[in-house]
C-alpha cells in the first residue's frame, strides 16, 4: 500500500506540511479563508526538530494498529489499510493517544480536545493525494509504494 | 544597383542532366542539349551550361582553358600572364552562333596550354596545383578575365540564357565526348554575369548542382582554410572545392567523399556497426574529423571528372534525381523525361537514395579509347 | 544608532490580508529578515537584511509576499547613480574592496540580442525535427589536418583523445566549495544522464562523485586544489583554468568559513583556512610555460585525455587563442565578461574583459585565417542564456557552449548575487548543512536534465527552420546570422551582415 514517508536528510523543518495538512482538512478551497475564518483544521502531521535534524511524523497506518485495538468507542477503524476516525463516535478518552507508538494521534484542540483526529492520507478530503507530500518544497515527504505491508 | 555574382549570394533552383558511355563511345553534344531542354521549366533563362569530357582528343595532353573577357585589354593582360607561365600551343575564339536570346556575350577564348617546367619547379607545387593556382590568380587579379574551364581533354560551355539556347550558341552538336553534363539555372535574382552560370569547374572537376545548401558558410569557411577562396558565393563553387580537396589533395575515394559530405545519420552508423565495425569506425572518424564538410540542405549534384561521373543526393533526398541505363550508357537527370527524351527505351530506371553515390567510370575498353 | 548613510536596497511587502502567519518565511530566511512578533501577532520584516533571493516569495503558501526595490531615491544624477553612491558609502565604512557574485549586471550591449537567425523559405525546405533525424552530437578535440593512410592504403582512423557530447552544451566550472555538494551531485548526475559533461571547477572532486568520472571535466587552476593522480585519472578531460570571464587577471578566494570538513578533504587544505588561488599560475608566466603544463598533464594521464585551456575574453584574446592552439591544447574555452562567479571584486567584474560574442567571433576567424581552426575545438562561455544564444554562438564558430548561470537557475538560483555571503537560501552557494539540505539532488538533477533537454529541443527546432539537420553544418555558419542595430565595425568583427543585406 502507498504510504507517506519522510526523508529526514531532506526535511528542512519549514512546517509547510502542517500548514497544507490543516488546509486540506479544513474543507475550504482557499487557504487564506481557511486560516483567517478559523476553519482551519488541526494539522495531522507534525514536524519534530532538534540537533539539526527535522522530520515529519504522521500516522503510519500500521498493519496491526494498537490504536484501533485500544479504542473504547469503536471510533477508529481500518478501511483498505487506512486507519480512519469517526469523530461522531470518538469520546475523547485519549486511549489511542497513549497507545500509539509514534505519537501520531492528534488531540483536536480546535474543539477543546473533545475528540482526537489523525492522518487519513487525505482519502476523506478533497486534496486528492496527501497534501503534505504533494506540497513538500524539498520532496522530503513522499507518498509511495514501498511494499512494506 | 544589382550586384554581380560573388558580391551577393544568390539562391537558385535548377535542372541537371548527364550521361556517360562506359565503353568510351563518343556521343554528340546535341544529345545533352536535347535532354536538358525537356526540363525547360526548371530553369528561367538566367543560366545554362554544359561540360563535355573527351572532346579534345587531338589536344588531350594539354590543359584547355576557356576564358571570358570583358575587353581586349583584359585579354591582352591575361595572354601576357599565360605566356609567362605556360607554353601556349593553340589559341582561338570559341566558335559560337548568333542566337537571338543570348545577348551581352563577352569575348570567349580557348587556349591549349602546358605549364612551363621551370615555373613549376620554382613554385615547388605539383603540376595540377600550379595550374589551379594560376587559374585562381587570373580570376582574382585580372579585372574582366575569367577562366571558366581548365581541365585536360574536357571543356565547359556556359552562358546566361536557357540551356538549349546556350547549347545552340556554342554549337555543341559539333563536339563529341564520352561523358556530358548539363545545367539549367533558376536563380532567384538576376546575376546577369556569364561566369556565374554553371557548371563550375576547377581543373577537370566540374559540378552541376540543383539545390540550396544550408551548410554553405560552414563549408566555405572550412575549405577556405586550405587555400581556396570562394569568390562566387555559390554552392557549386564550394562543392567543387570540397571535391578537389578531398579527392585530389587528400586522395579519398569518391565513395568516402560521399560519406563525408552526405554522411549517414548516427542511427544508420549504429546499424552499420552491427554488421561491419570497421566500416562504422571509418564513418565515425569522418563524422568526427571532417564534420565541417557535411553538406546539409537540398542538393543533387553530378560531378564530372576525367574518366567518370558521380551523382549524389543530400542525405534526406530533398531534390529529385533519377538514374537509368541503356547498354554501356548511364543517364542521370533531375527528371526521368530528360532521360527518355534521348533514350526512350532506357532500362533500370531508379532513384538513388539520399546520400547514396552513383559512380560510373570508364571500362577498361573505355579508358583505352579515351584516356 | 549611528548614521545610516544608505537605506535598505529592498522592501519586503507583506499583504497582511493574506498572511496566515505560518512562519515558513521566517524559518527559511538565512538572512533573518522575517520575524514573528507575538505581541503584535504579526510577521515583521528587517528589510535591510534582505538580498532579494526570492526564497520566501517562492515558498509562501498564500502568496502574501513581494520583494520590491526600495523606492527611496537619492537626488538623481546621470553621472552618480544611487548604486555608485551606496558603494562609496559602503567602502567609506569598511575600507574594503567591494565584493560581488554572479555575472556582470551592468548595462553593456548584449550582442546576442542584436543578432537574428535565418530560416528557410521557398528555395530550400525547412526540416521538421519531429519527422526527420536532427543530430546534435558533437566531438570536442583536436582534428587531423588531413587524411592519413595506413601502409595498406586504408584510412588511419586514429584520433587524438576527444570528448563526445550528445548535445553542444556542457556545464561550466563551478567548484565544490563555491557551490554545495548537493549542487555538485545534481550537475554530475545530470551530465551523466544527458551524455555531456560537468566541470569540477578548481575545488577538486569529492570522493562520492568519482563514479561520475566519465562525464566529469577536472580542472587544474592556479591554486592546484585537490589535484593529484587519481583526480586527473578520473576525469574525462582536464581543464587548465588560466582565467575566468567574471574576473580576468584575478585569482580566487574561498573564505575559511566555507572550508568545512569535506571541502577541506577535497581541496586538500586544512579546515578553516582561506583557499587562495593566485592570479597567475606560478609555473606559467608565458605561453611556453603553458605548453609545458599541458604536456605534463598529458604525460601524467598517458595522452588519453583531451586538455582544455580556459581563458577569459580579454582584448587580445584572438592572439592568445592562437598561441594556445599551437601549444598542444585540444580545446579552448573562452569565457566572456558576463560570466558568473561565486565571488569577485565588483570593480573587476563590472569593468574588465570583453563580450563573449566578439571574442568568439574574433578567435574563430583568427584560427581560420591561420588555418589552425582544426587544431582545437572552441567552447564559448560567459553568458549563454538560452538555446537561441547557443545557436548564435555555434553559428559564430563555437563547437559547444558552457552554461553556468542557467544551470544554477534550474536549481533555484534567483540571481540575488550574494553567493559570497555563503548564506544561499537555495542551498546552492553555501556550505551550511541546514542550507545545503534545501537542494534535493533528486529534484535538482531532474530539473537540470529538463532544462538542457528543452534547450536541445529548441536548438533542433531552430536548426530545422534553417534547413540544417546536423549541428556541424551550423558551426561557423555565419551566413545564418544577421545583425540588427550594429555598427559596421561590430558587424565586421562578428563577421556577419546586417539584417536586410
Amino acid at each position: 500500500m502507498k504510504r507517506v514517508y519522510v526523508n529526514e536528510d531532506r526535511c528542512l523543518g519549514c512546517h509547510l506540511c502542517e500548514t497544507y495538512c490543516a488546509f486540506a482538512n479544513s474543507g475550504e478551497t482557499d487557504m487564506v479563508k481557511a486560516f483567517k475564518t478559523g476553519k482551519d483544521a488541526v494539522p495531522r502531521i507534525r514536524i519534530e526538530e532538534g540537533d539539526g535534524i527535522n522530520f515529519a511524523v504522521q500516522c503510519r497506518h500500521c498493519a496491526d494498529p494498537l490504536c484501533v485495538k485500544g479504542c473504547i468507542a469503536g471510533a477508529l477503524s481500518v478501511n483498505n489499510g487506512v486507519i480512519e476516525i469517526n469523530h461522531d463516535k470518538c469520546v475523547g478518552c485519549y486511549t489511542c493517544v497513549l497507545s500509539c507508538p509514534y505519537g501520531c494521534i492528534v488531540i483536536d484542540y480546535k474543539n477543546g480536545g473533545r475528540t482526537v483526529t489523525k492522518c487519513e492520507l487525505c482519502t476523506r478530503n478533497n486534496a486528492g493525494e496527501p497534501a503534505c507530500a504533494a506540497n513538500c518544497i524539498n520532496r522530503a515527504i513522499v507518498f509511495e509504494e514501498r511494499g512494506e505491508d | 544597383m544589382l550586384l554581380k555574382e560573388g558580391e551577393i549570394r544568390i539562391p537558385a533552383g535548377c535542372a541537371i542532366s548527364g550521361f556517360i558511355s562506359r565503353d568510351g563511345n563518343k556521343m554528340n553534344g546535341g544529345d545533352i542539349v536535347k535532354s536538358i531542354s525537356y526540363m525547360h521549366d526548371r530553369s528561367n533563362g538566367l543560366g545554362g551550361g554544359f561540360a563535355g569530357y573527351g572532346i579534345y582528343p587531338e589536344y588531350k595532353d594539354y590543359y584547355a582553358f576557356h576564358v571570358f573577357y570583358d575587353s581586349n585589354e583584359a585579354r591582352e593582360k591575361t595572354e601576357r600572364f599565360l605566356d609567362r607561365h605556360f607554353d601556349v600551343i593553340n589559341l582561338s575564339r570559341i566558335p559560337t552562333k548568333k542566337v537571338p536570346s543570348i545577348t551581352n556575350e563577352p569575348l570567349i577564348w580557348r587556349y591549349f596550354v602546358n605549364p612551363l617546367p621551370t615555373k613549376i619547379a620554382a613554385s615547388q607545387l605539383d603540376e595540377k596545383e600550379f595550374v589551379a593556382k594560376c587559374v585562381i590568380r587570373i580570376n582574382n587579379d585580372i579585372e574582366g578575365a575569367y577562366v571558366f574551364s581548365s581541365g585536360k581533354n574536357m571543356g565547359v560551355f556556359k552562358a546566361v540564357g536557357f540551356p538549349e539556347d546556350v547549347g545552340e550558341f556554342y554549337r555543341l552538336e559539333e563536339y563529341e565526348g564520352y561523358a556530358w553534363t548539363a545545367h539549367g539555372r533558376y536563380p532567384t535574382n538576376t546575376p546577369g554575369w556569364w561566369g556565374g552560370a554553371h557548371p563550375f569547374a576547377l581543373l577537370d572537376y566540374t559540378i552541376v548542382h540543383n539545390g540550396e545548401i544550408s551548410s554553405y558558410d560552414a563549408n566555405r569557411r572550412f575549405i577556405e582554410m586550405f587555400g581556396y577562396k570562394c569568390t562566387l558565393l555559390t554552392d557549386t563553387e564550394v562543392i567543387t572545392y570540397i571535391f578537389d580537396w578531398l579527392n585530389r589533395k587528400q586522395e579519398l575515394s569518391l565513395e568516402d567523399i560521399a560519406s563525408i559530405i552526405a554522411a549517414p545519420f548516427w542511427s544508420e552508423i549504429d546499424e552499420i556497426e552491427k554488421k561491419g565495425p570497421q566500416k562504422a569506425a571509418k564513418l565515425r572518424y569522418f563524422r568526427n574529423t571532417m564534420s565541417s564538410l557535411l553538406i546539409t540542405g537540398p542538393f543533387s549534384i553530378i560531378l564530372g571528372y576525367t574518366g567518370g561521373i558521380m551523382a549524389l543526393n543530400d542525405r534526406l533526398k530533398l531534390r529529385s534525381m533519377v538514374v537509368a541505363e541503356k547498354k554501356d550508357i548511364v543517364y542521370i537527370a533531375s527528371e526521368e523525361c530528360a532521360i527518355r527524351a534521348i533514350c526512350p527505351d532506357c532500362e533500370n530506371v531508379w532513384s538513388p537514395k539520399g546520400g547514396e553515390p552513383v559512380i560510373v567510370t570508364l571500362s577498361e575498353e573505355g579508358k583505352r579509347k579515351c584516356l | 544608532m549611528p548614521v545610516n548613510f544608505f537605506p535598505a536596497e529592498f522592501e519586503v511587502v507583506r499583504n497582511s490580508d493574506r498572511c496566515i502567519k505560518c512562519r515558513a518565511c521566517e524559518r527559511q530566511c538565512s538572512n533573518e529578515v522575517h520575524i514573528y512578533d507575538a505581541d503584535f501577532d504579526k510577521m515583521l520584516s528587517r528589510d535591510n537584511q534582505c538580498v532579494d533571493c526570492q526564497r520566501c516569495v517562492s515558498i509562501c503558501p498564500v502568496s502574501a509576499l513581494k520583494i520590491v526595490p526600495n523606492e527611496n531615491a537619492f537626488r538623481k544624477s546621470a553621472n552618480y547613480s544611487q548604486q555608485l553612491m551606496i558603494e562609496n558609502y559602503r567602502q567609506a565604512g569598511s575600507g574594503g574592496v567591494l565584493l560581488s557574485s554572479m555575472g556582470n549586471p551592468q548595462d553593456y550591449p548584449v550582442y546576442w540580442d542584436k543578432i537574428l537567425i535565418n530560416a528557410s523559405q521557398v528555395t530550400n525546405p525547412p526540416i521538421d525535427p519531429l519527422r526527420e533525424p536532427m543530430e546534435t552530437k558533437v566531438f570536442l578535440g583536436k582534428k587531423p589536418a588531413g587524411i592519413k593512410k595506413n601502409p595498406d592504403g586504408s584510412i588511419d582512423t586514429h584520433t587524438e583523445p576527444y570528448l563526445e557530447l550528445n548535445m553542444p552544451i556542457l556545464f561550466s566550472a563551478m567548484s565544490y566549495g563555491s557551490i554545495s555538494k548537493n549542487a555538485h551531485e545534481s550537475l554530475a548526475r545530470a551530465a551523466t544522464e544527458l551524455g555531456t559533461y560537468y566541470n569540477t571547477g578548481e575545488g577538486g572532486l569529492h570522493k562520492d562523485f568519482y563514479q561520475y568520472g566519465k562525464n566529469t571535466i577536472v580542472q587544474v587552476a592556479s591554486g592546484r586544489f585537490g589535484v593529484f593522480k587519481d583526480y586527473l585519472d578520473t576525469g574525462a578531460a582536464i581543464e587548465i583554468k588560466m582565467g575566468q570571464g567574471a574576473k580576468p587577471g584575478i585569482g580566487g578566494h574561498l573564505p575559511g568559513a566555507k572550508i568545512r570538513e569535506d571541502v577541506s578533504k577535497t581541496r586538500m587544505i586544512p579546515m578553516g583556512t582561506d583557499a587562495i588561488s593566485p592570479a597567475p599560475h606560478h609555473d606559467i608566466y608565458s605561453i611556453e610555460d603553458l605548453r609545458q603544463l599541458i604536456f605534463s598533464l598529458k604525460e601524467a594521464t598517458e595522452y588519453k585525455k583531451p586538455v582544455i585551456v580556459k581563458v577569459a575574453a580579454v582584448h587580445n584574446v584572438a592572439a592568445i587563442a592562437s598561441g594556445i592552439a599551437r601549444s598542444g591544447a585540444d580545446i579552448i574555452a573562452i569565457d566572456g565578461f558576463r560570466g558568473g562567479t561565486g565571488a569577485a571584486p565588483t570593480r573587476i567584474r563590472d569593468n574588465v574583459g570583453i563580450p563573449i560574442e566578439l571574442a568568439l567571433a574574433a578567435v574563430d576567424q583568427r584560427l581560420r585565417d591561420e588555418g589552425i581552426r582544426n587544431e582545437v575545438s572552441i567552447i564559448a562561455a560567459g553568458s549563454v542564456r538560452s538555446s537561441a544564444d547557443a545557436v548564435k554562438a555555434i553559428a559564430l564558430g563555437a563547437d559547444a557552449v558552457y552554461i553556468g548561470t542557467p544551470a544554477l537557475l534550474a536549481l533555484g538560483c534567483h540571481l540575488c548575487r550574494s553567493c559570497h555571503s555563503g548564506k544561499c537560501n537555495w542551498g546552492i552557494a553555501t556550505q551550511r548543512p541546514d542550507l545545503v539540505k534545501r537542494l534535493n539532488p533528486d529534484v535538482g538533477y531532474q530539473r537540470l536534465v529538463n532544462l538542457v533537454n528543452a534547450w536541445n529541443h529548441e536548438i533542433k527546432e531552430i536548426m530545422g527552420g534553417m534547413g540544417i539537420n546536423s549541428i556541424e553544418a551550423l558551426r561557423g555558419n555565419r551566413l545564418m546570422l544577421r545583425g540588427i542595430g550594429l555598427s559596421q565595425k561590430e558587424l565586421d568583427i562578428l563577421g556577419i551582415l546586417h539584417a536586410g543585406e
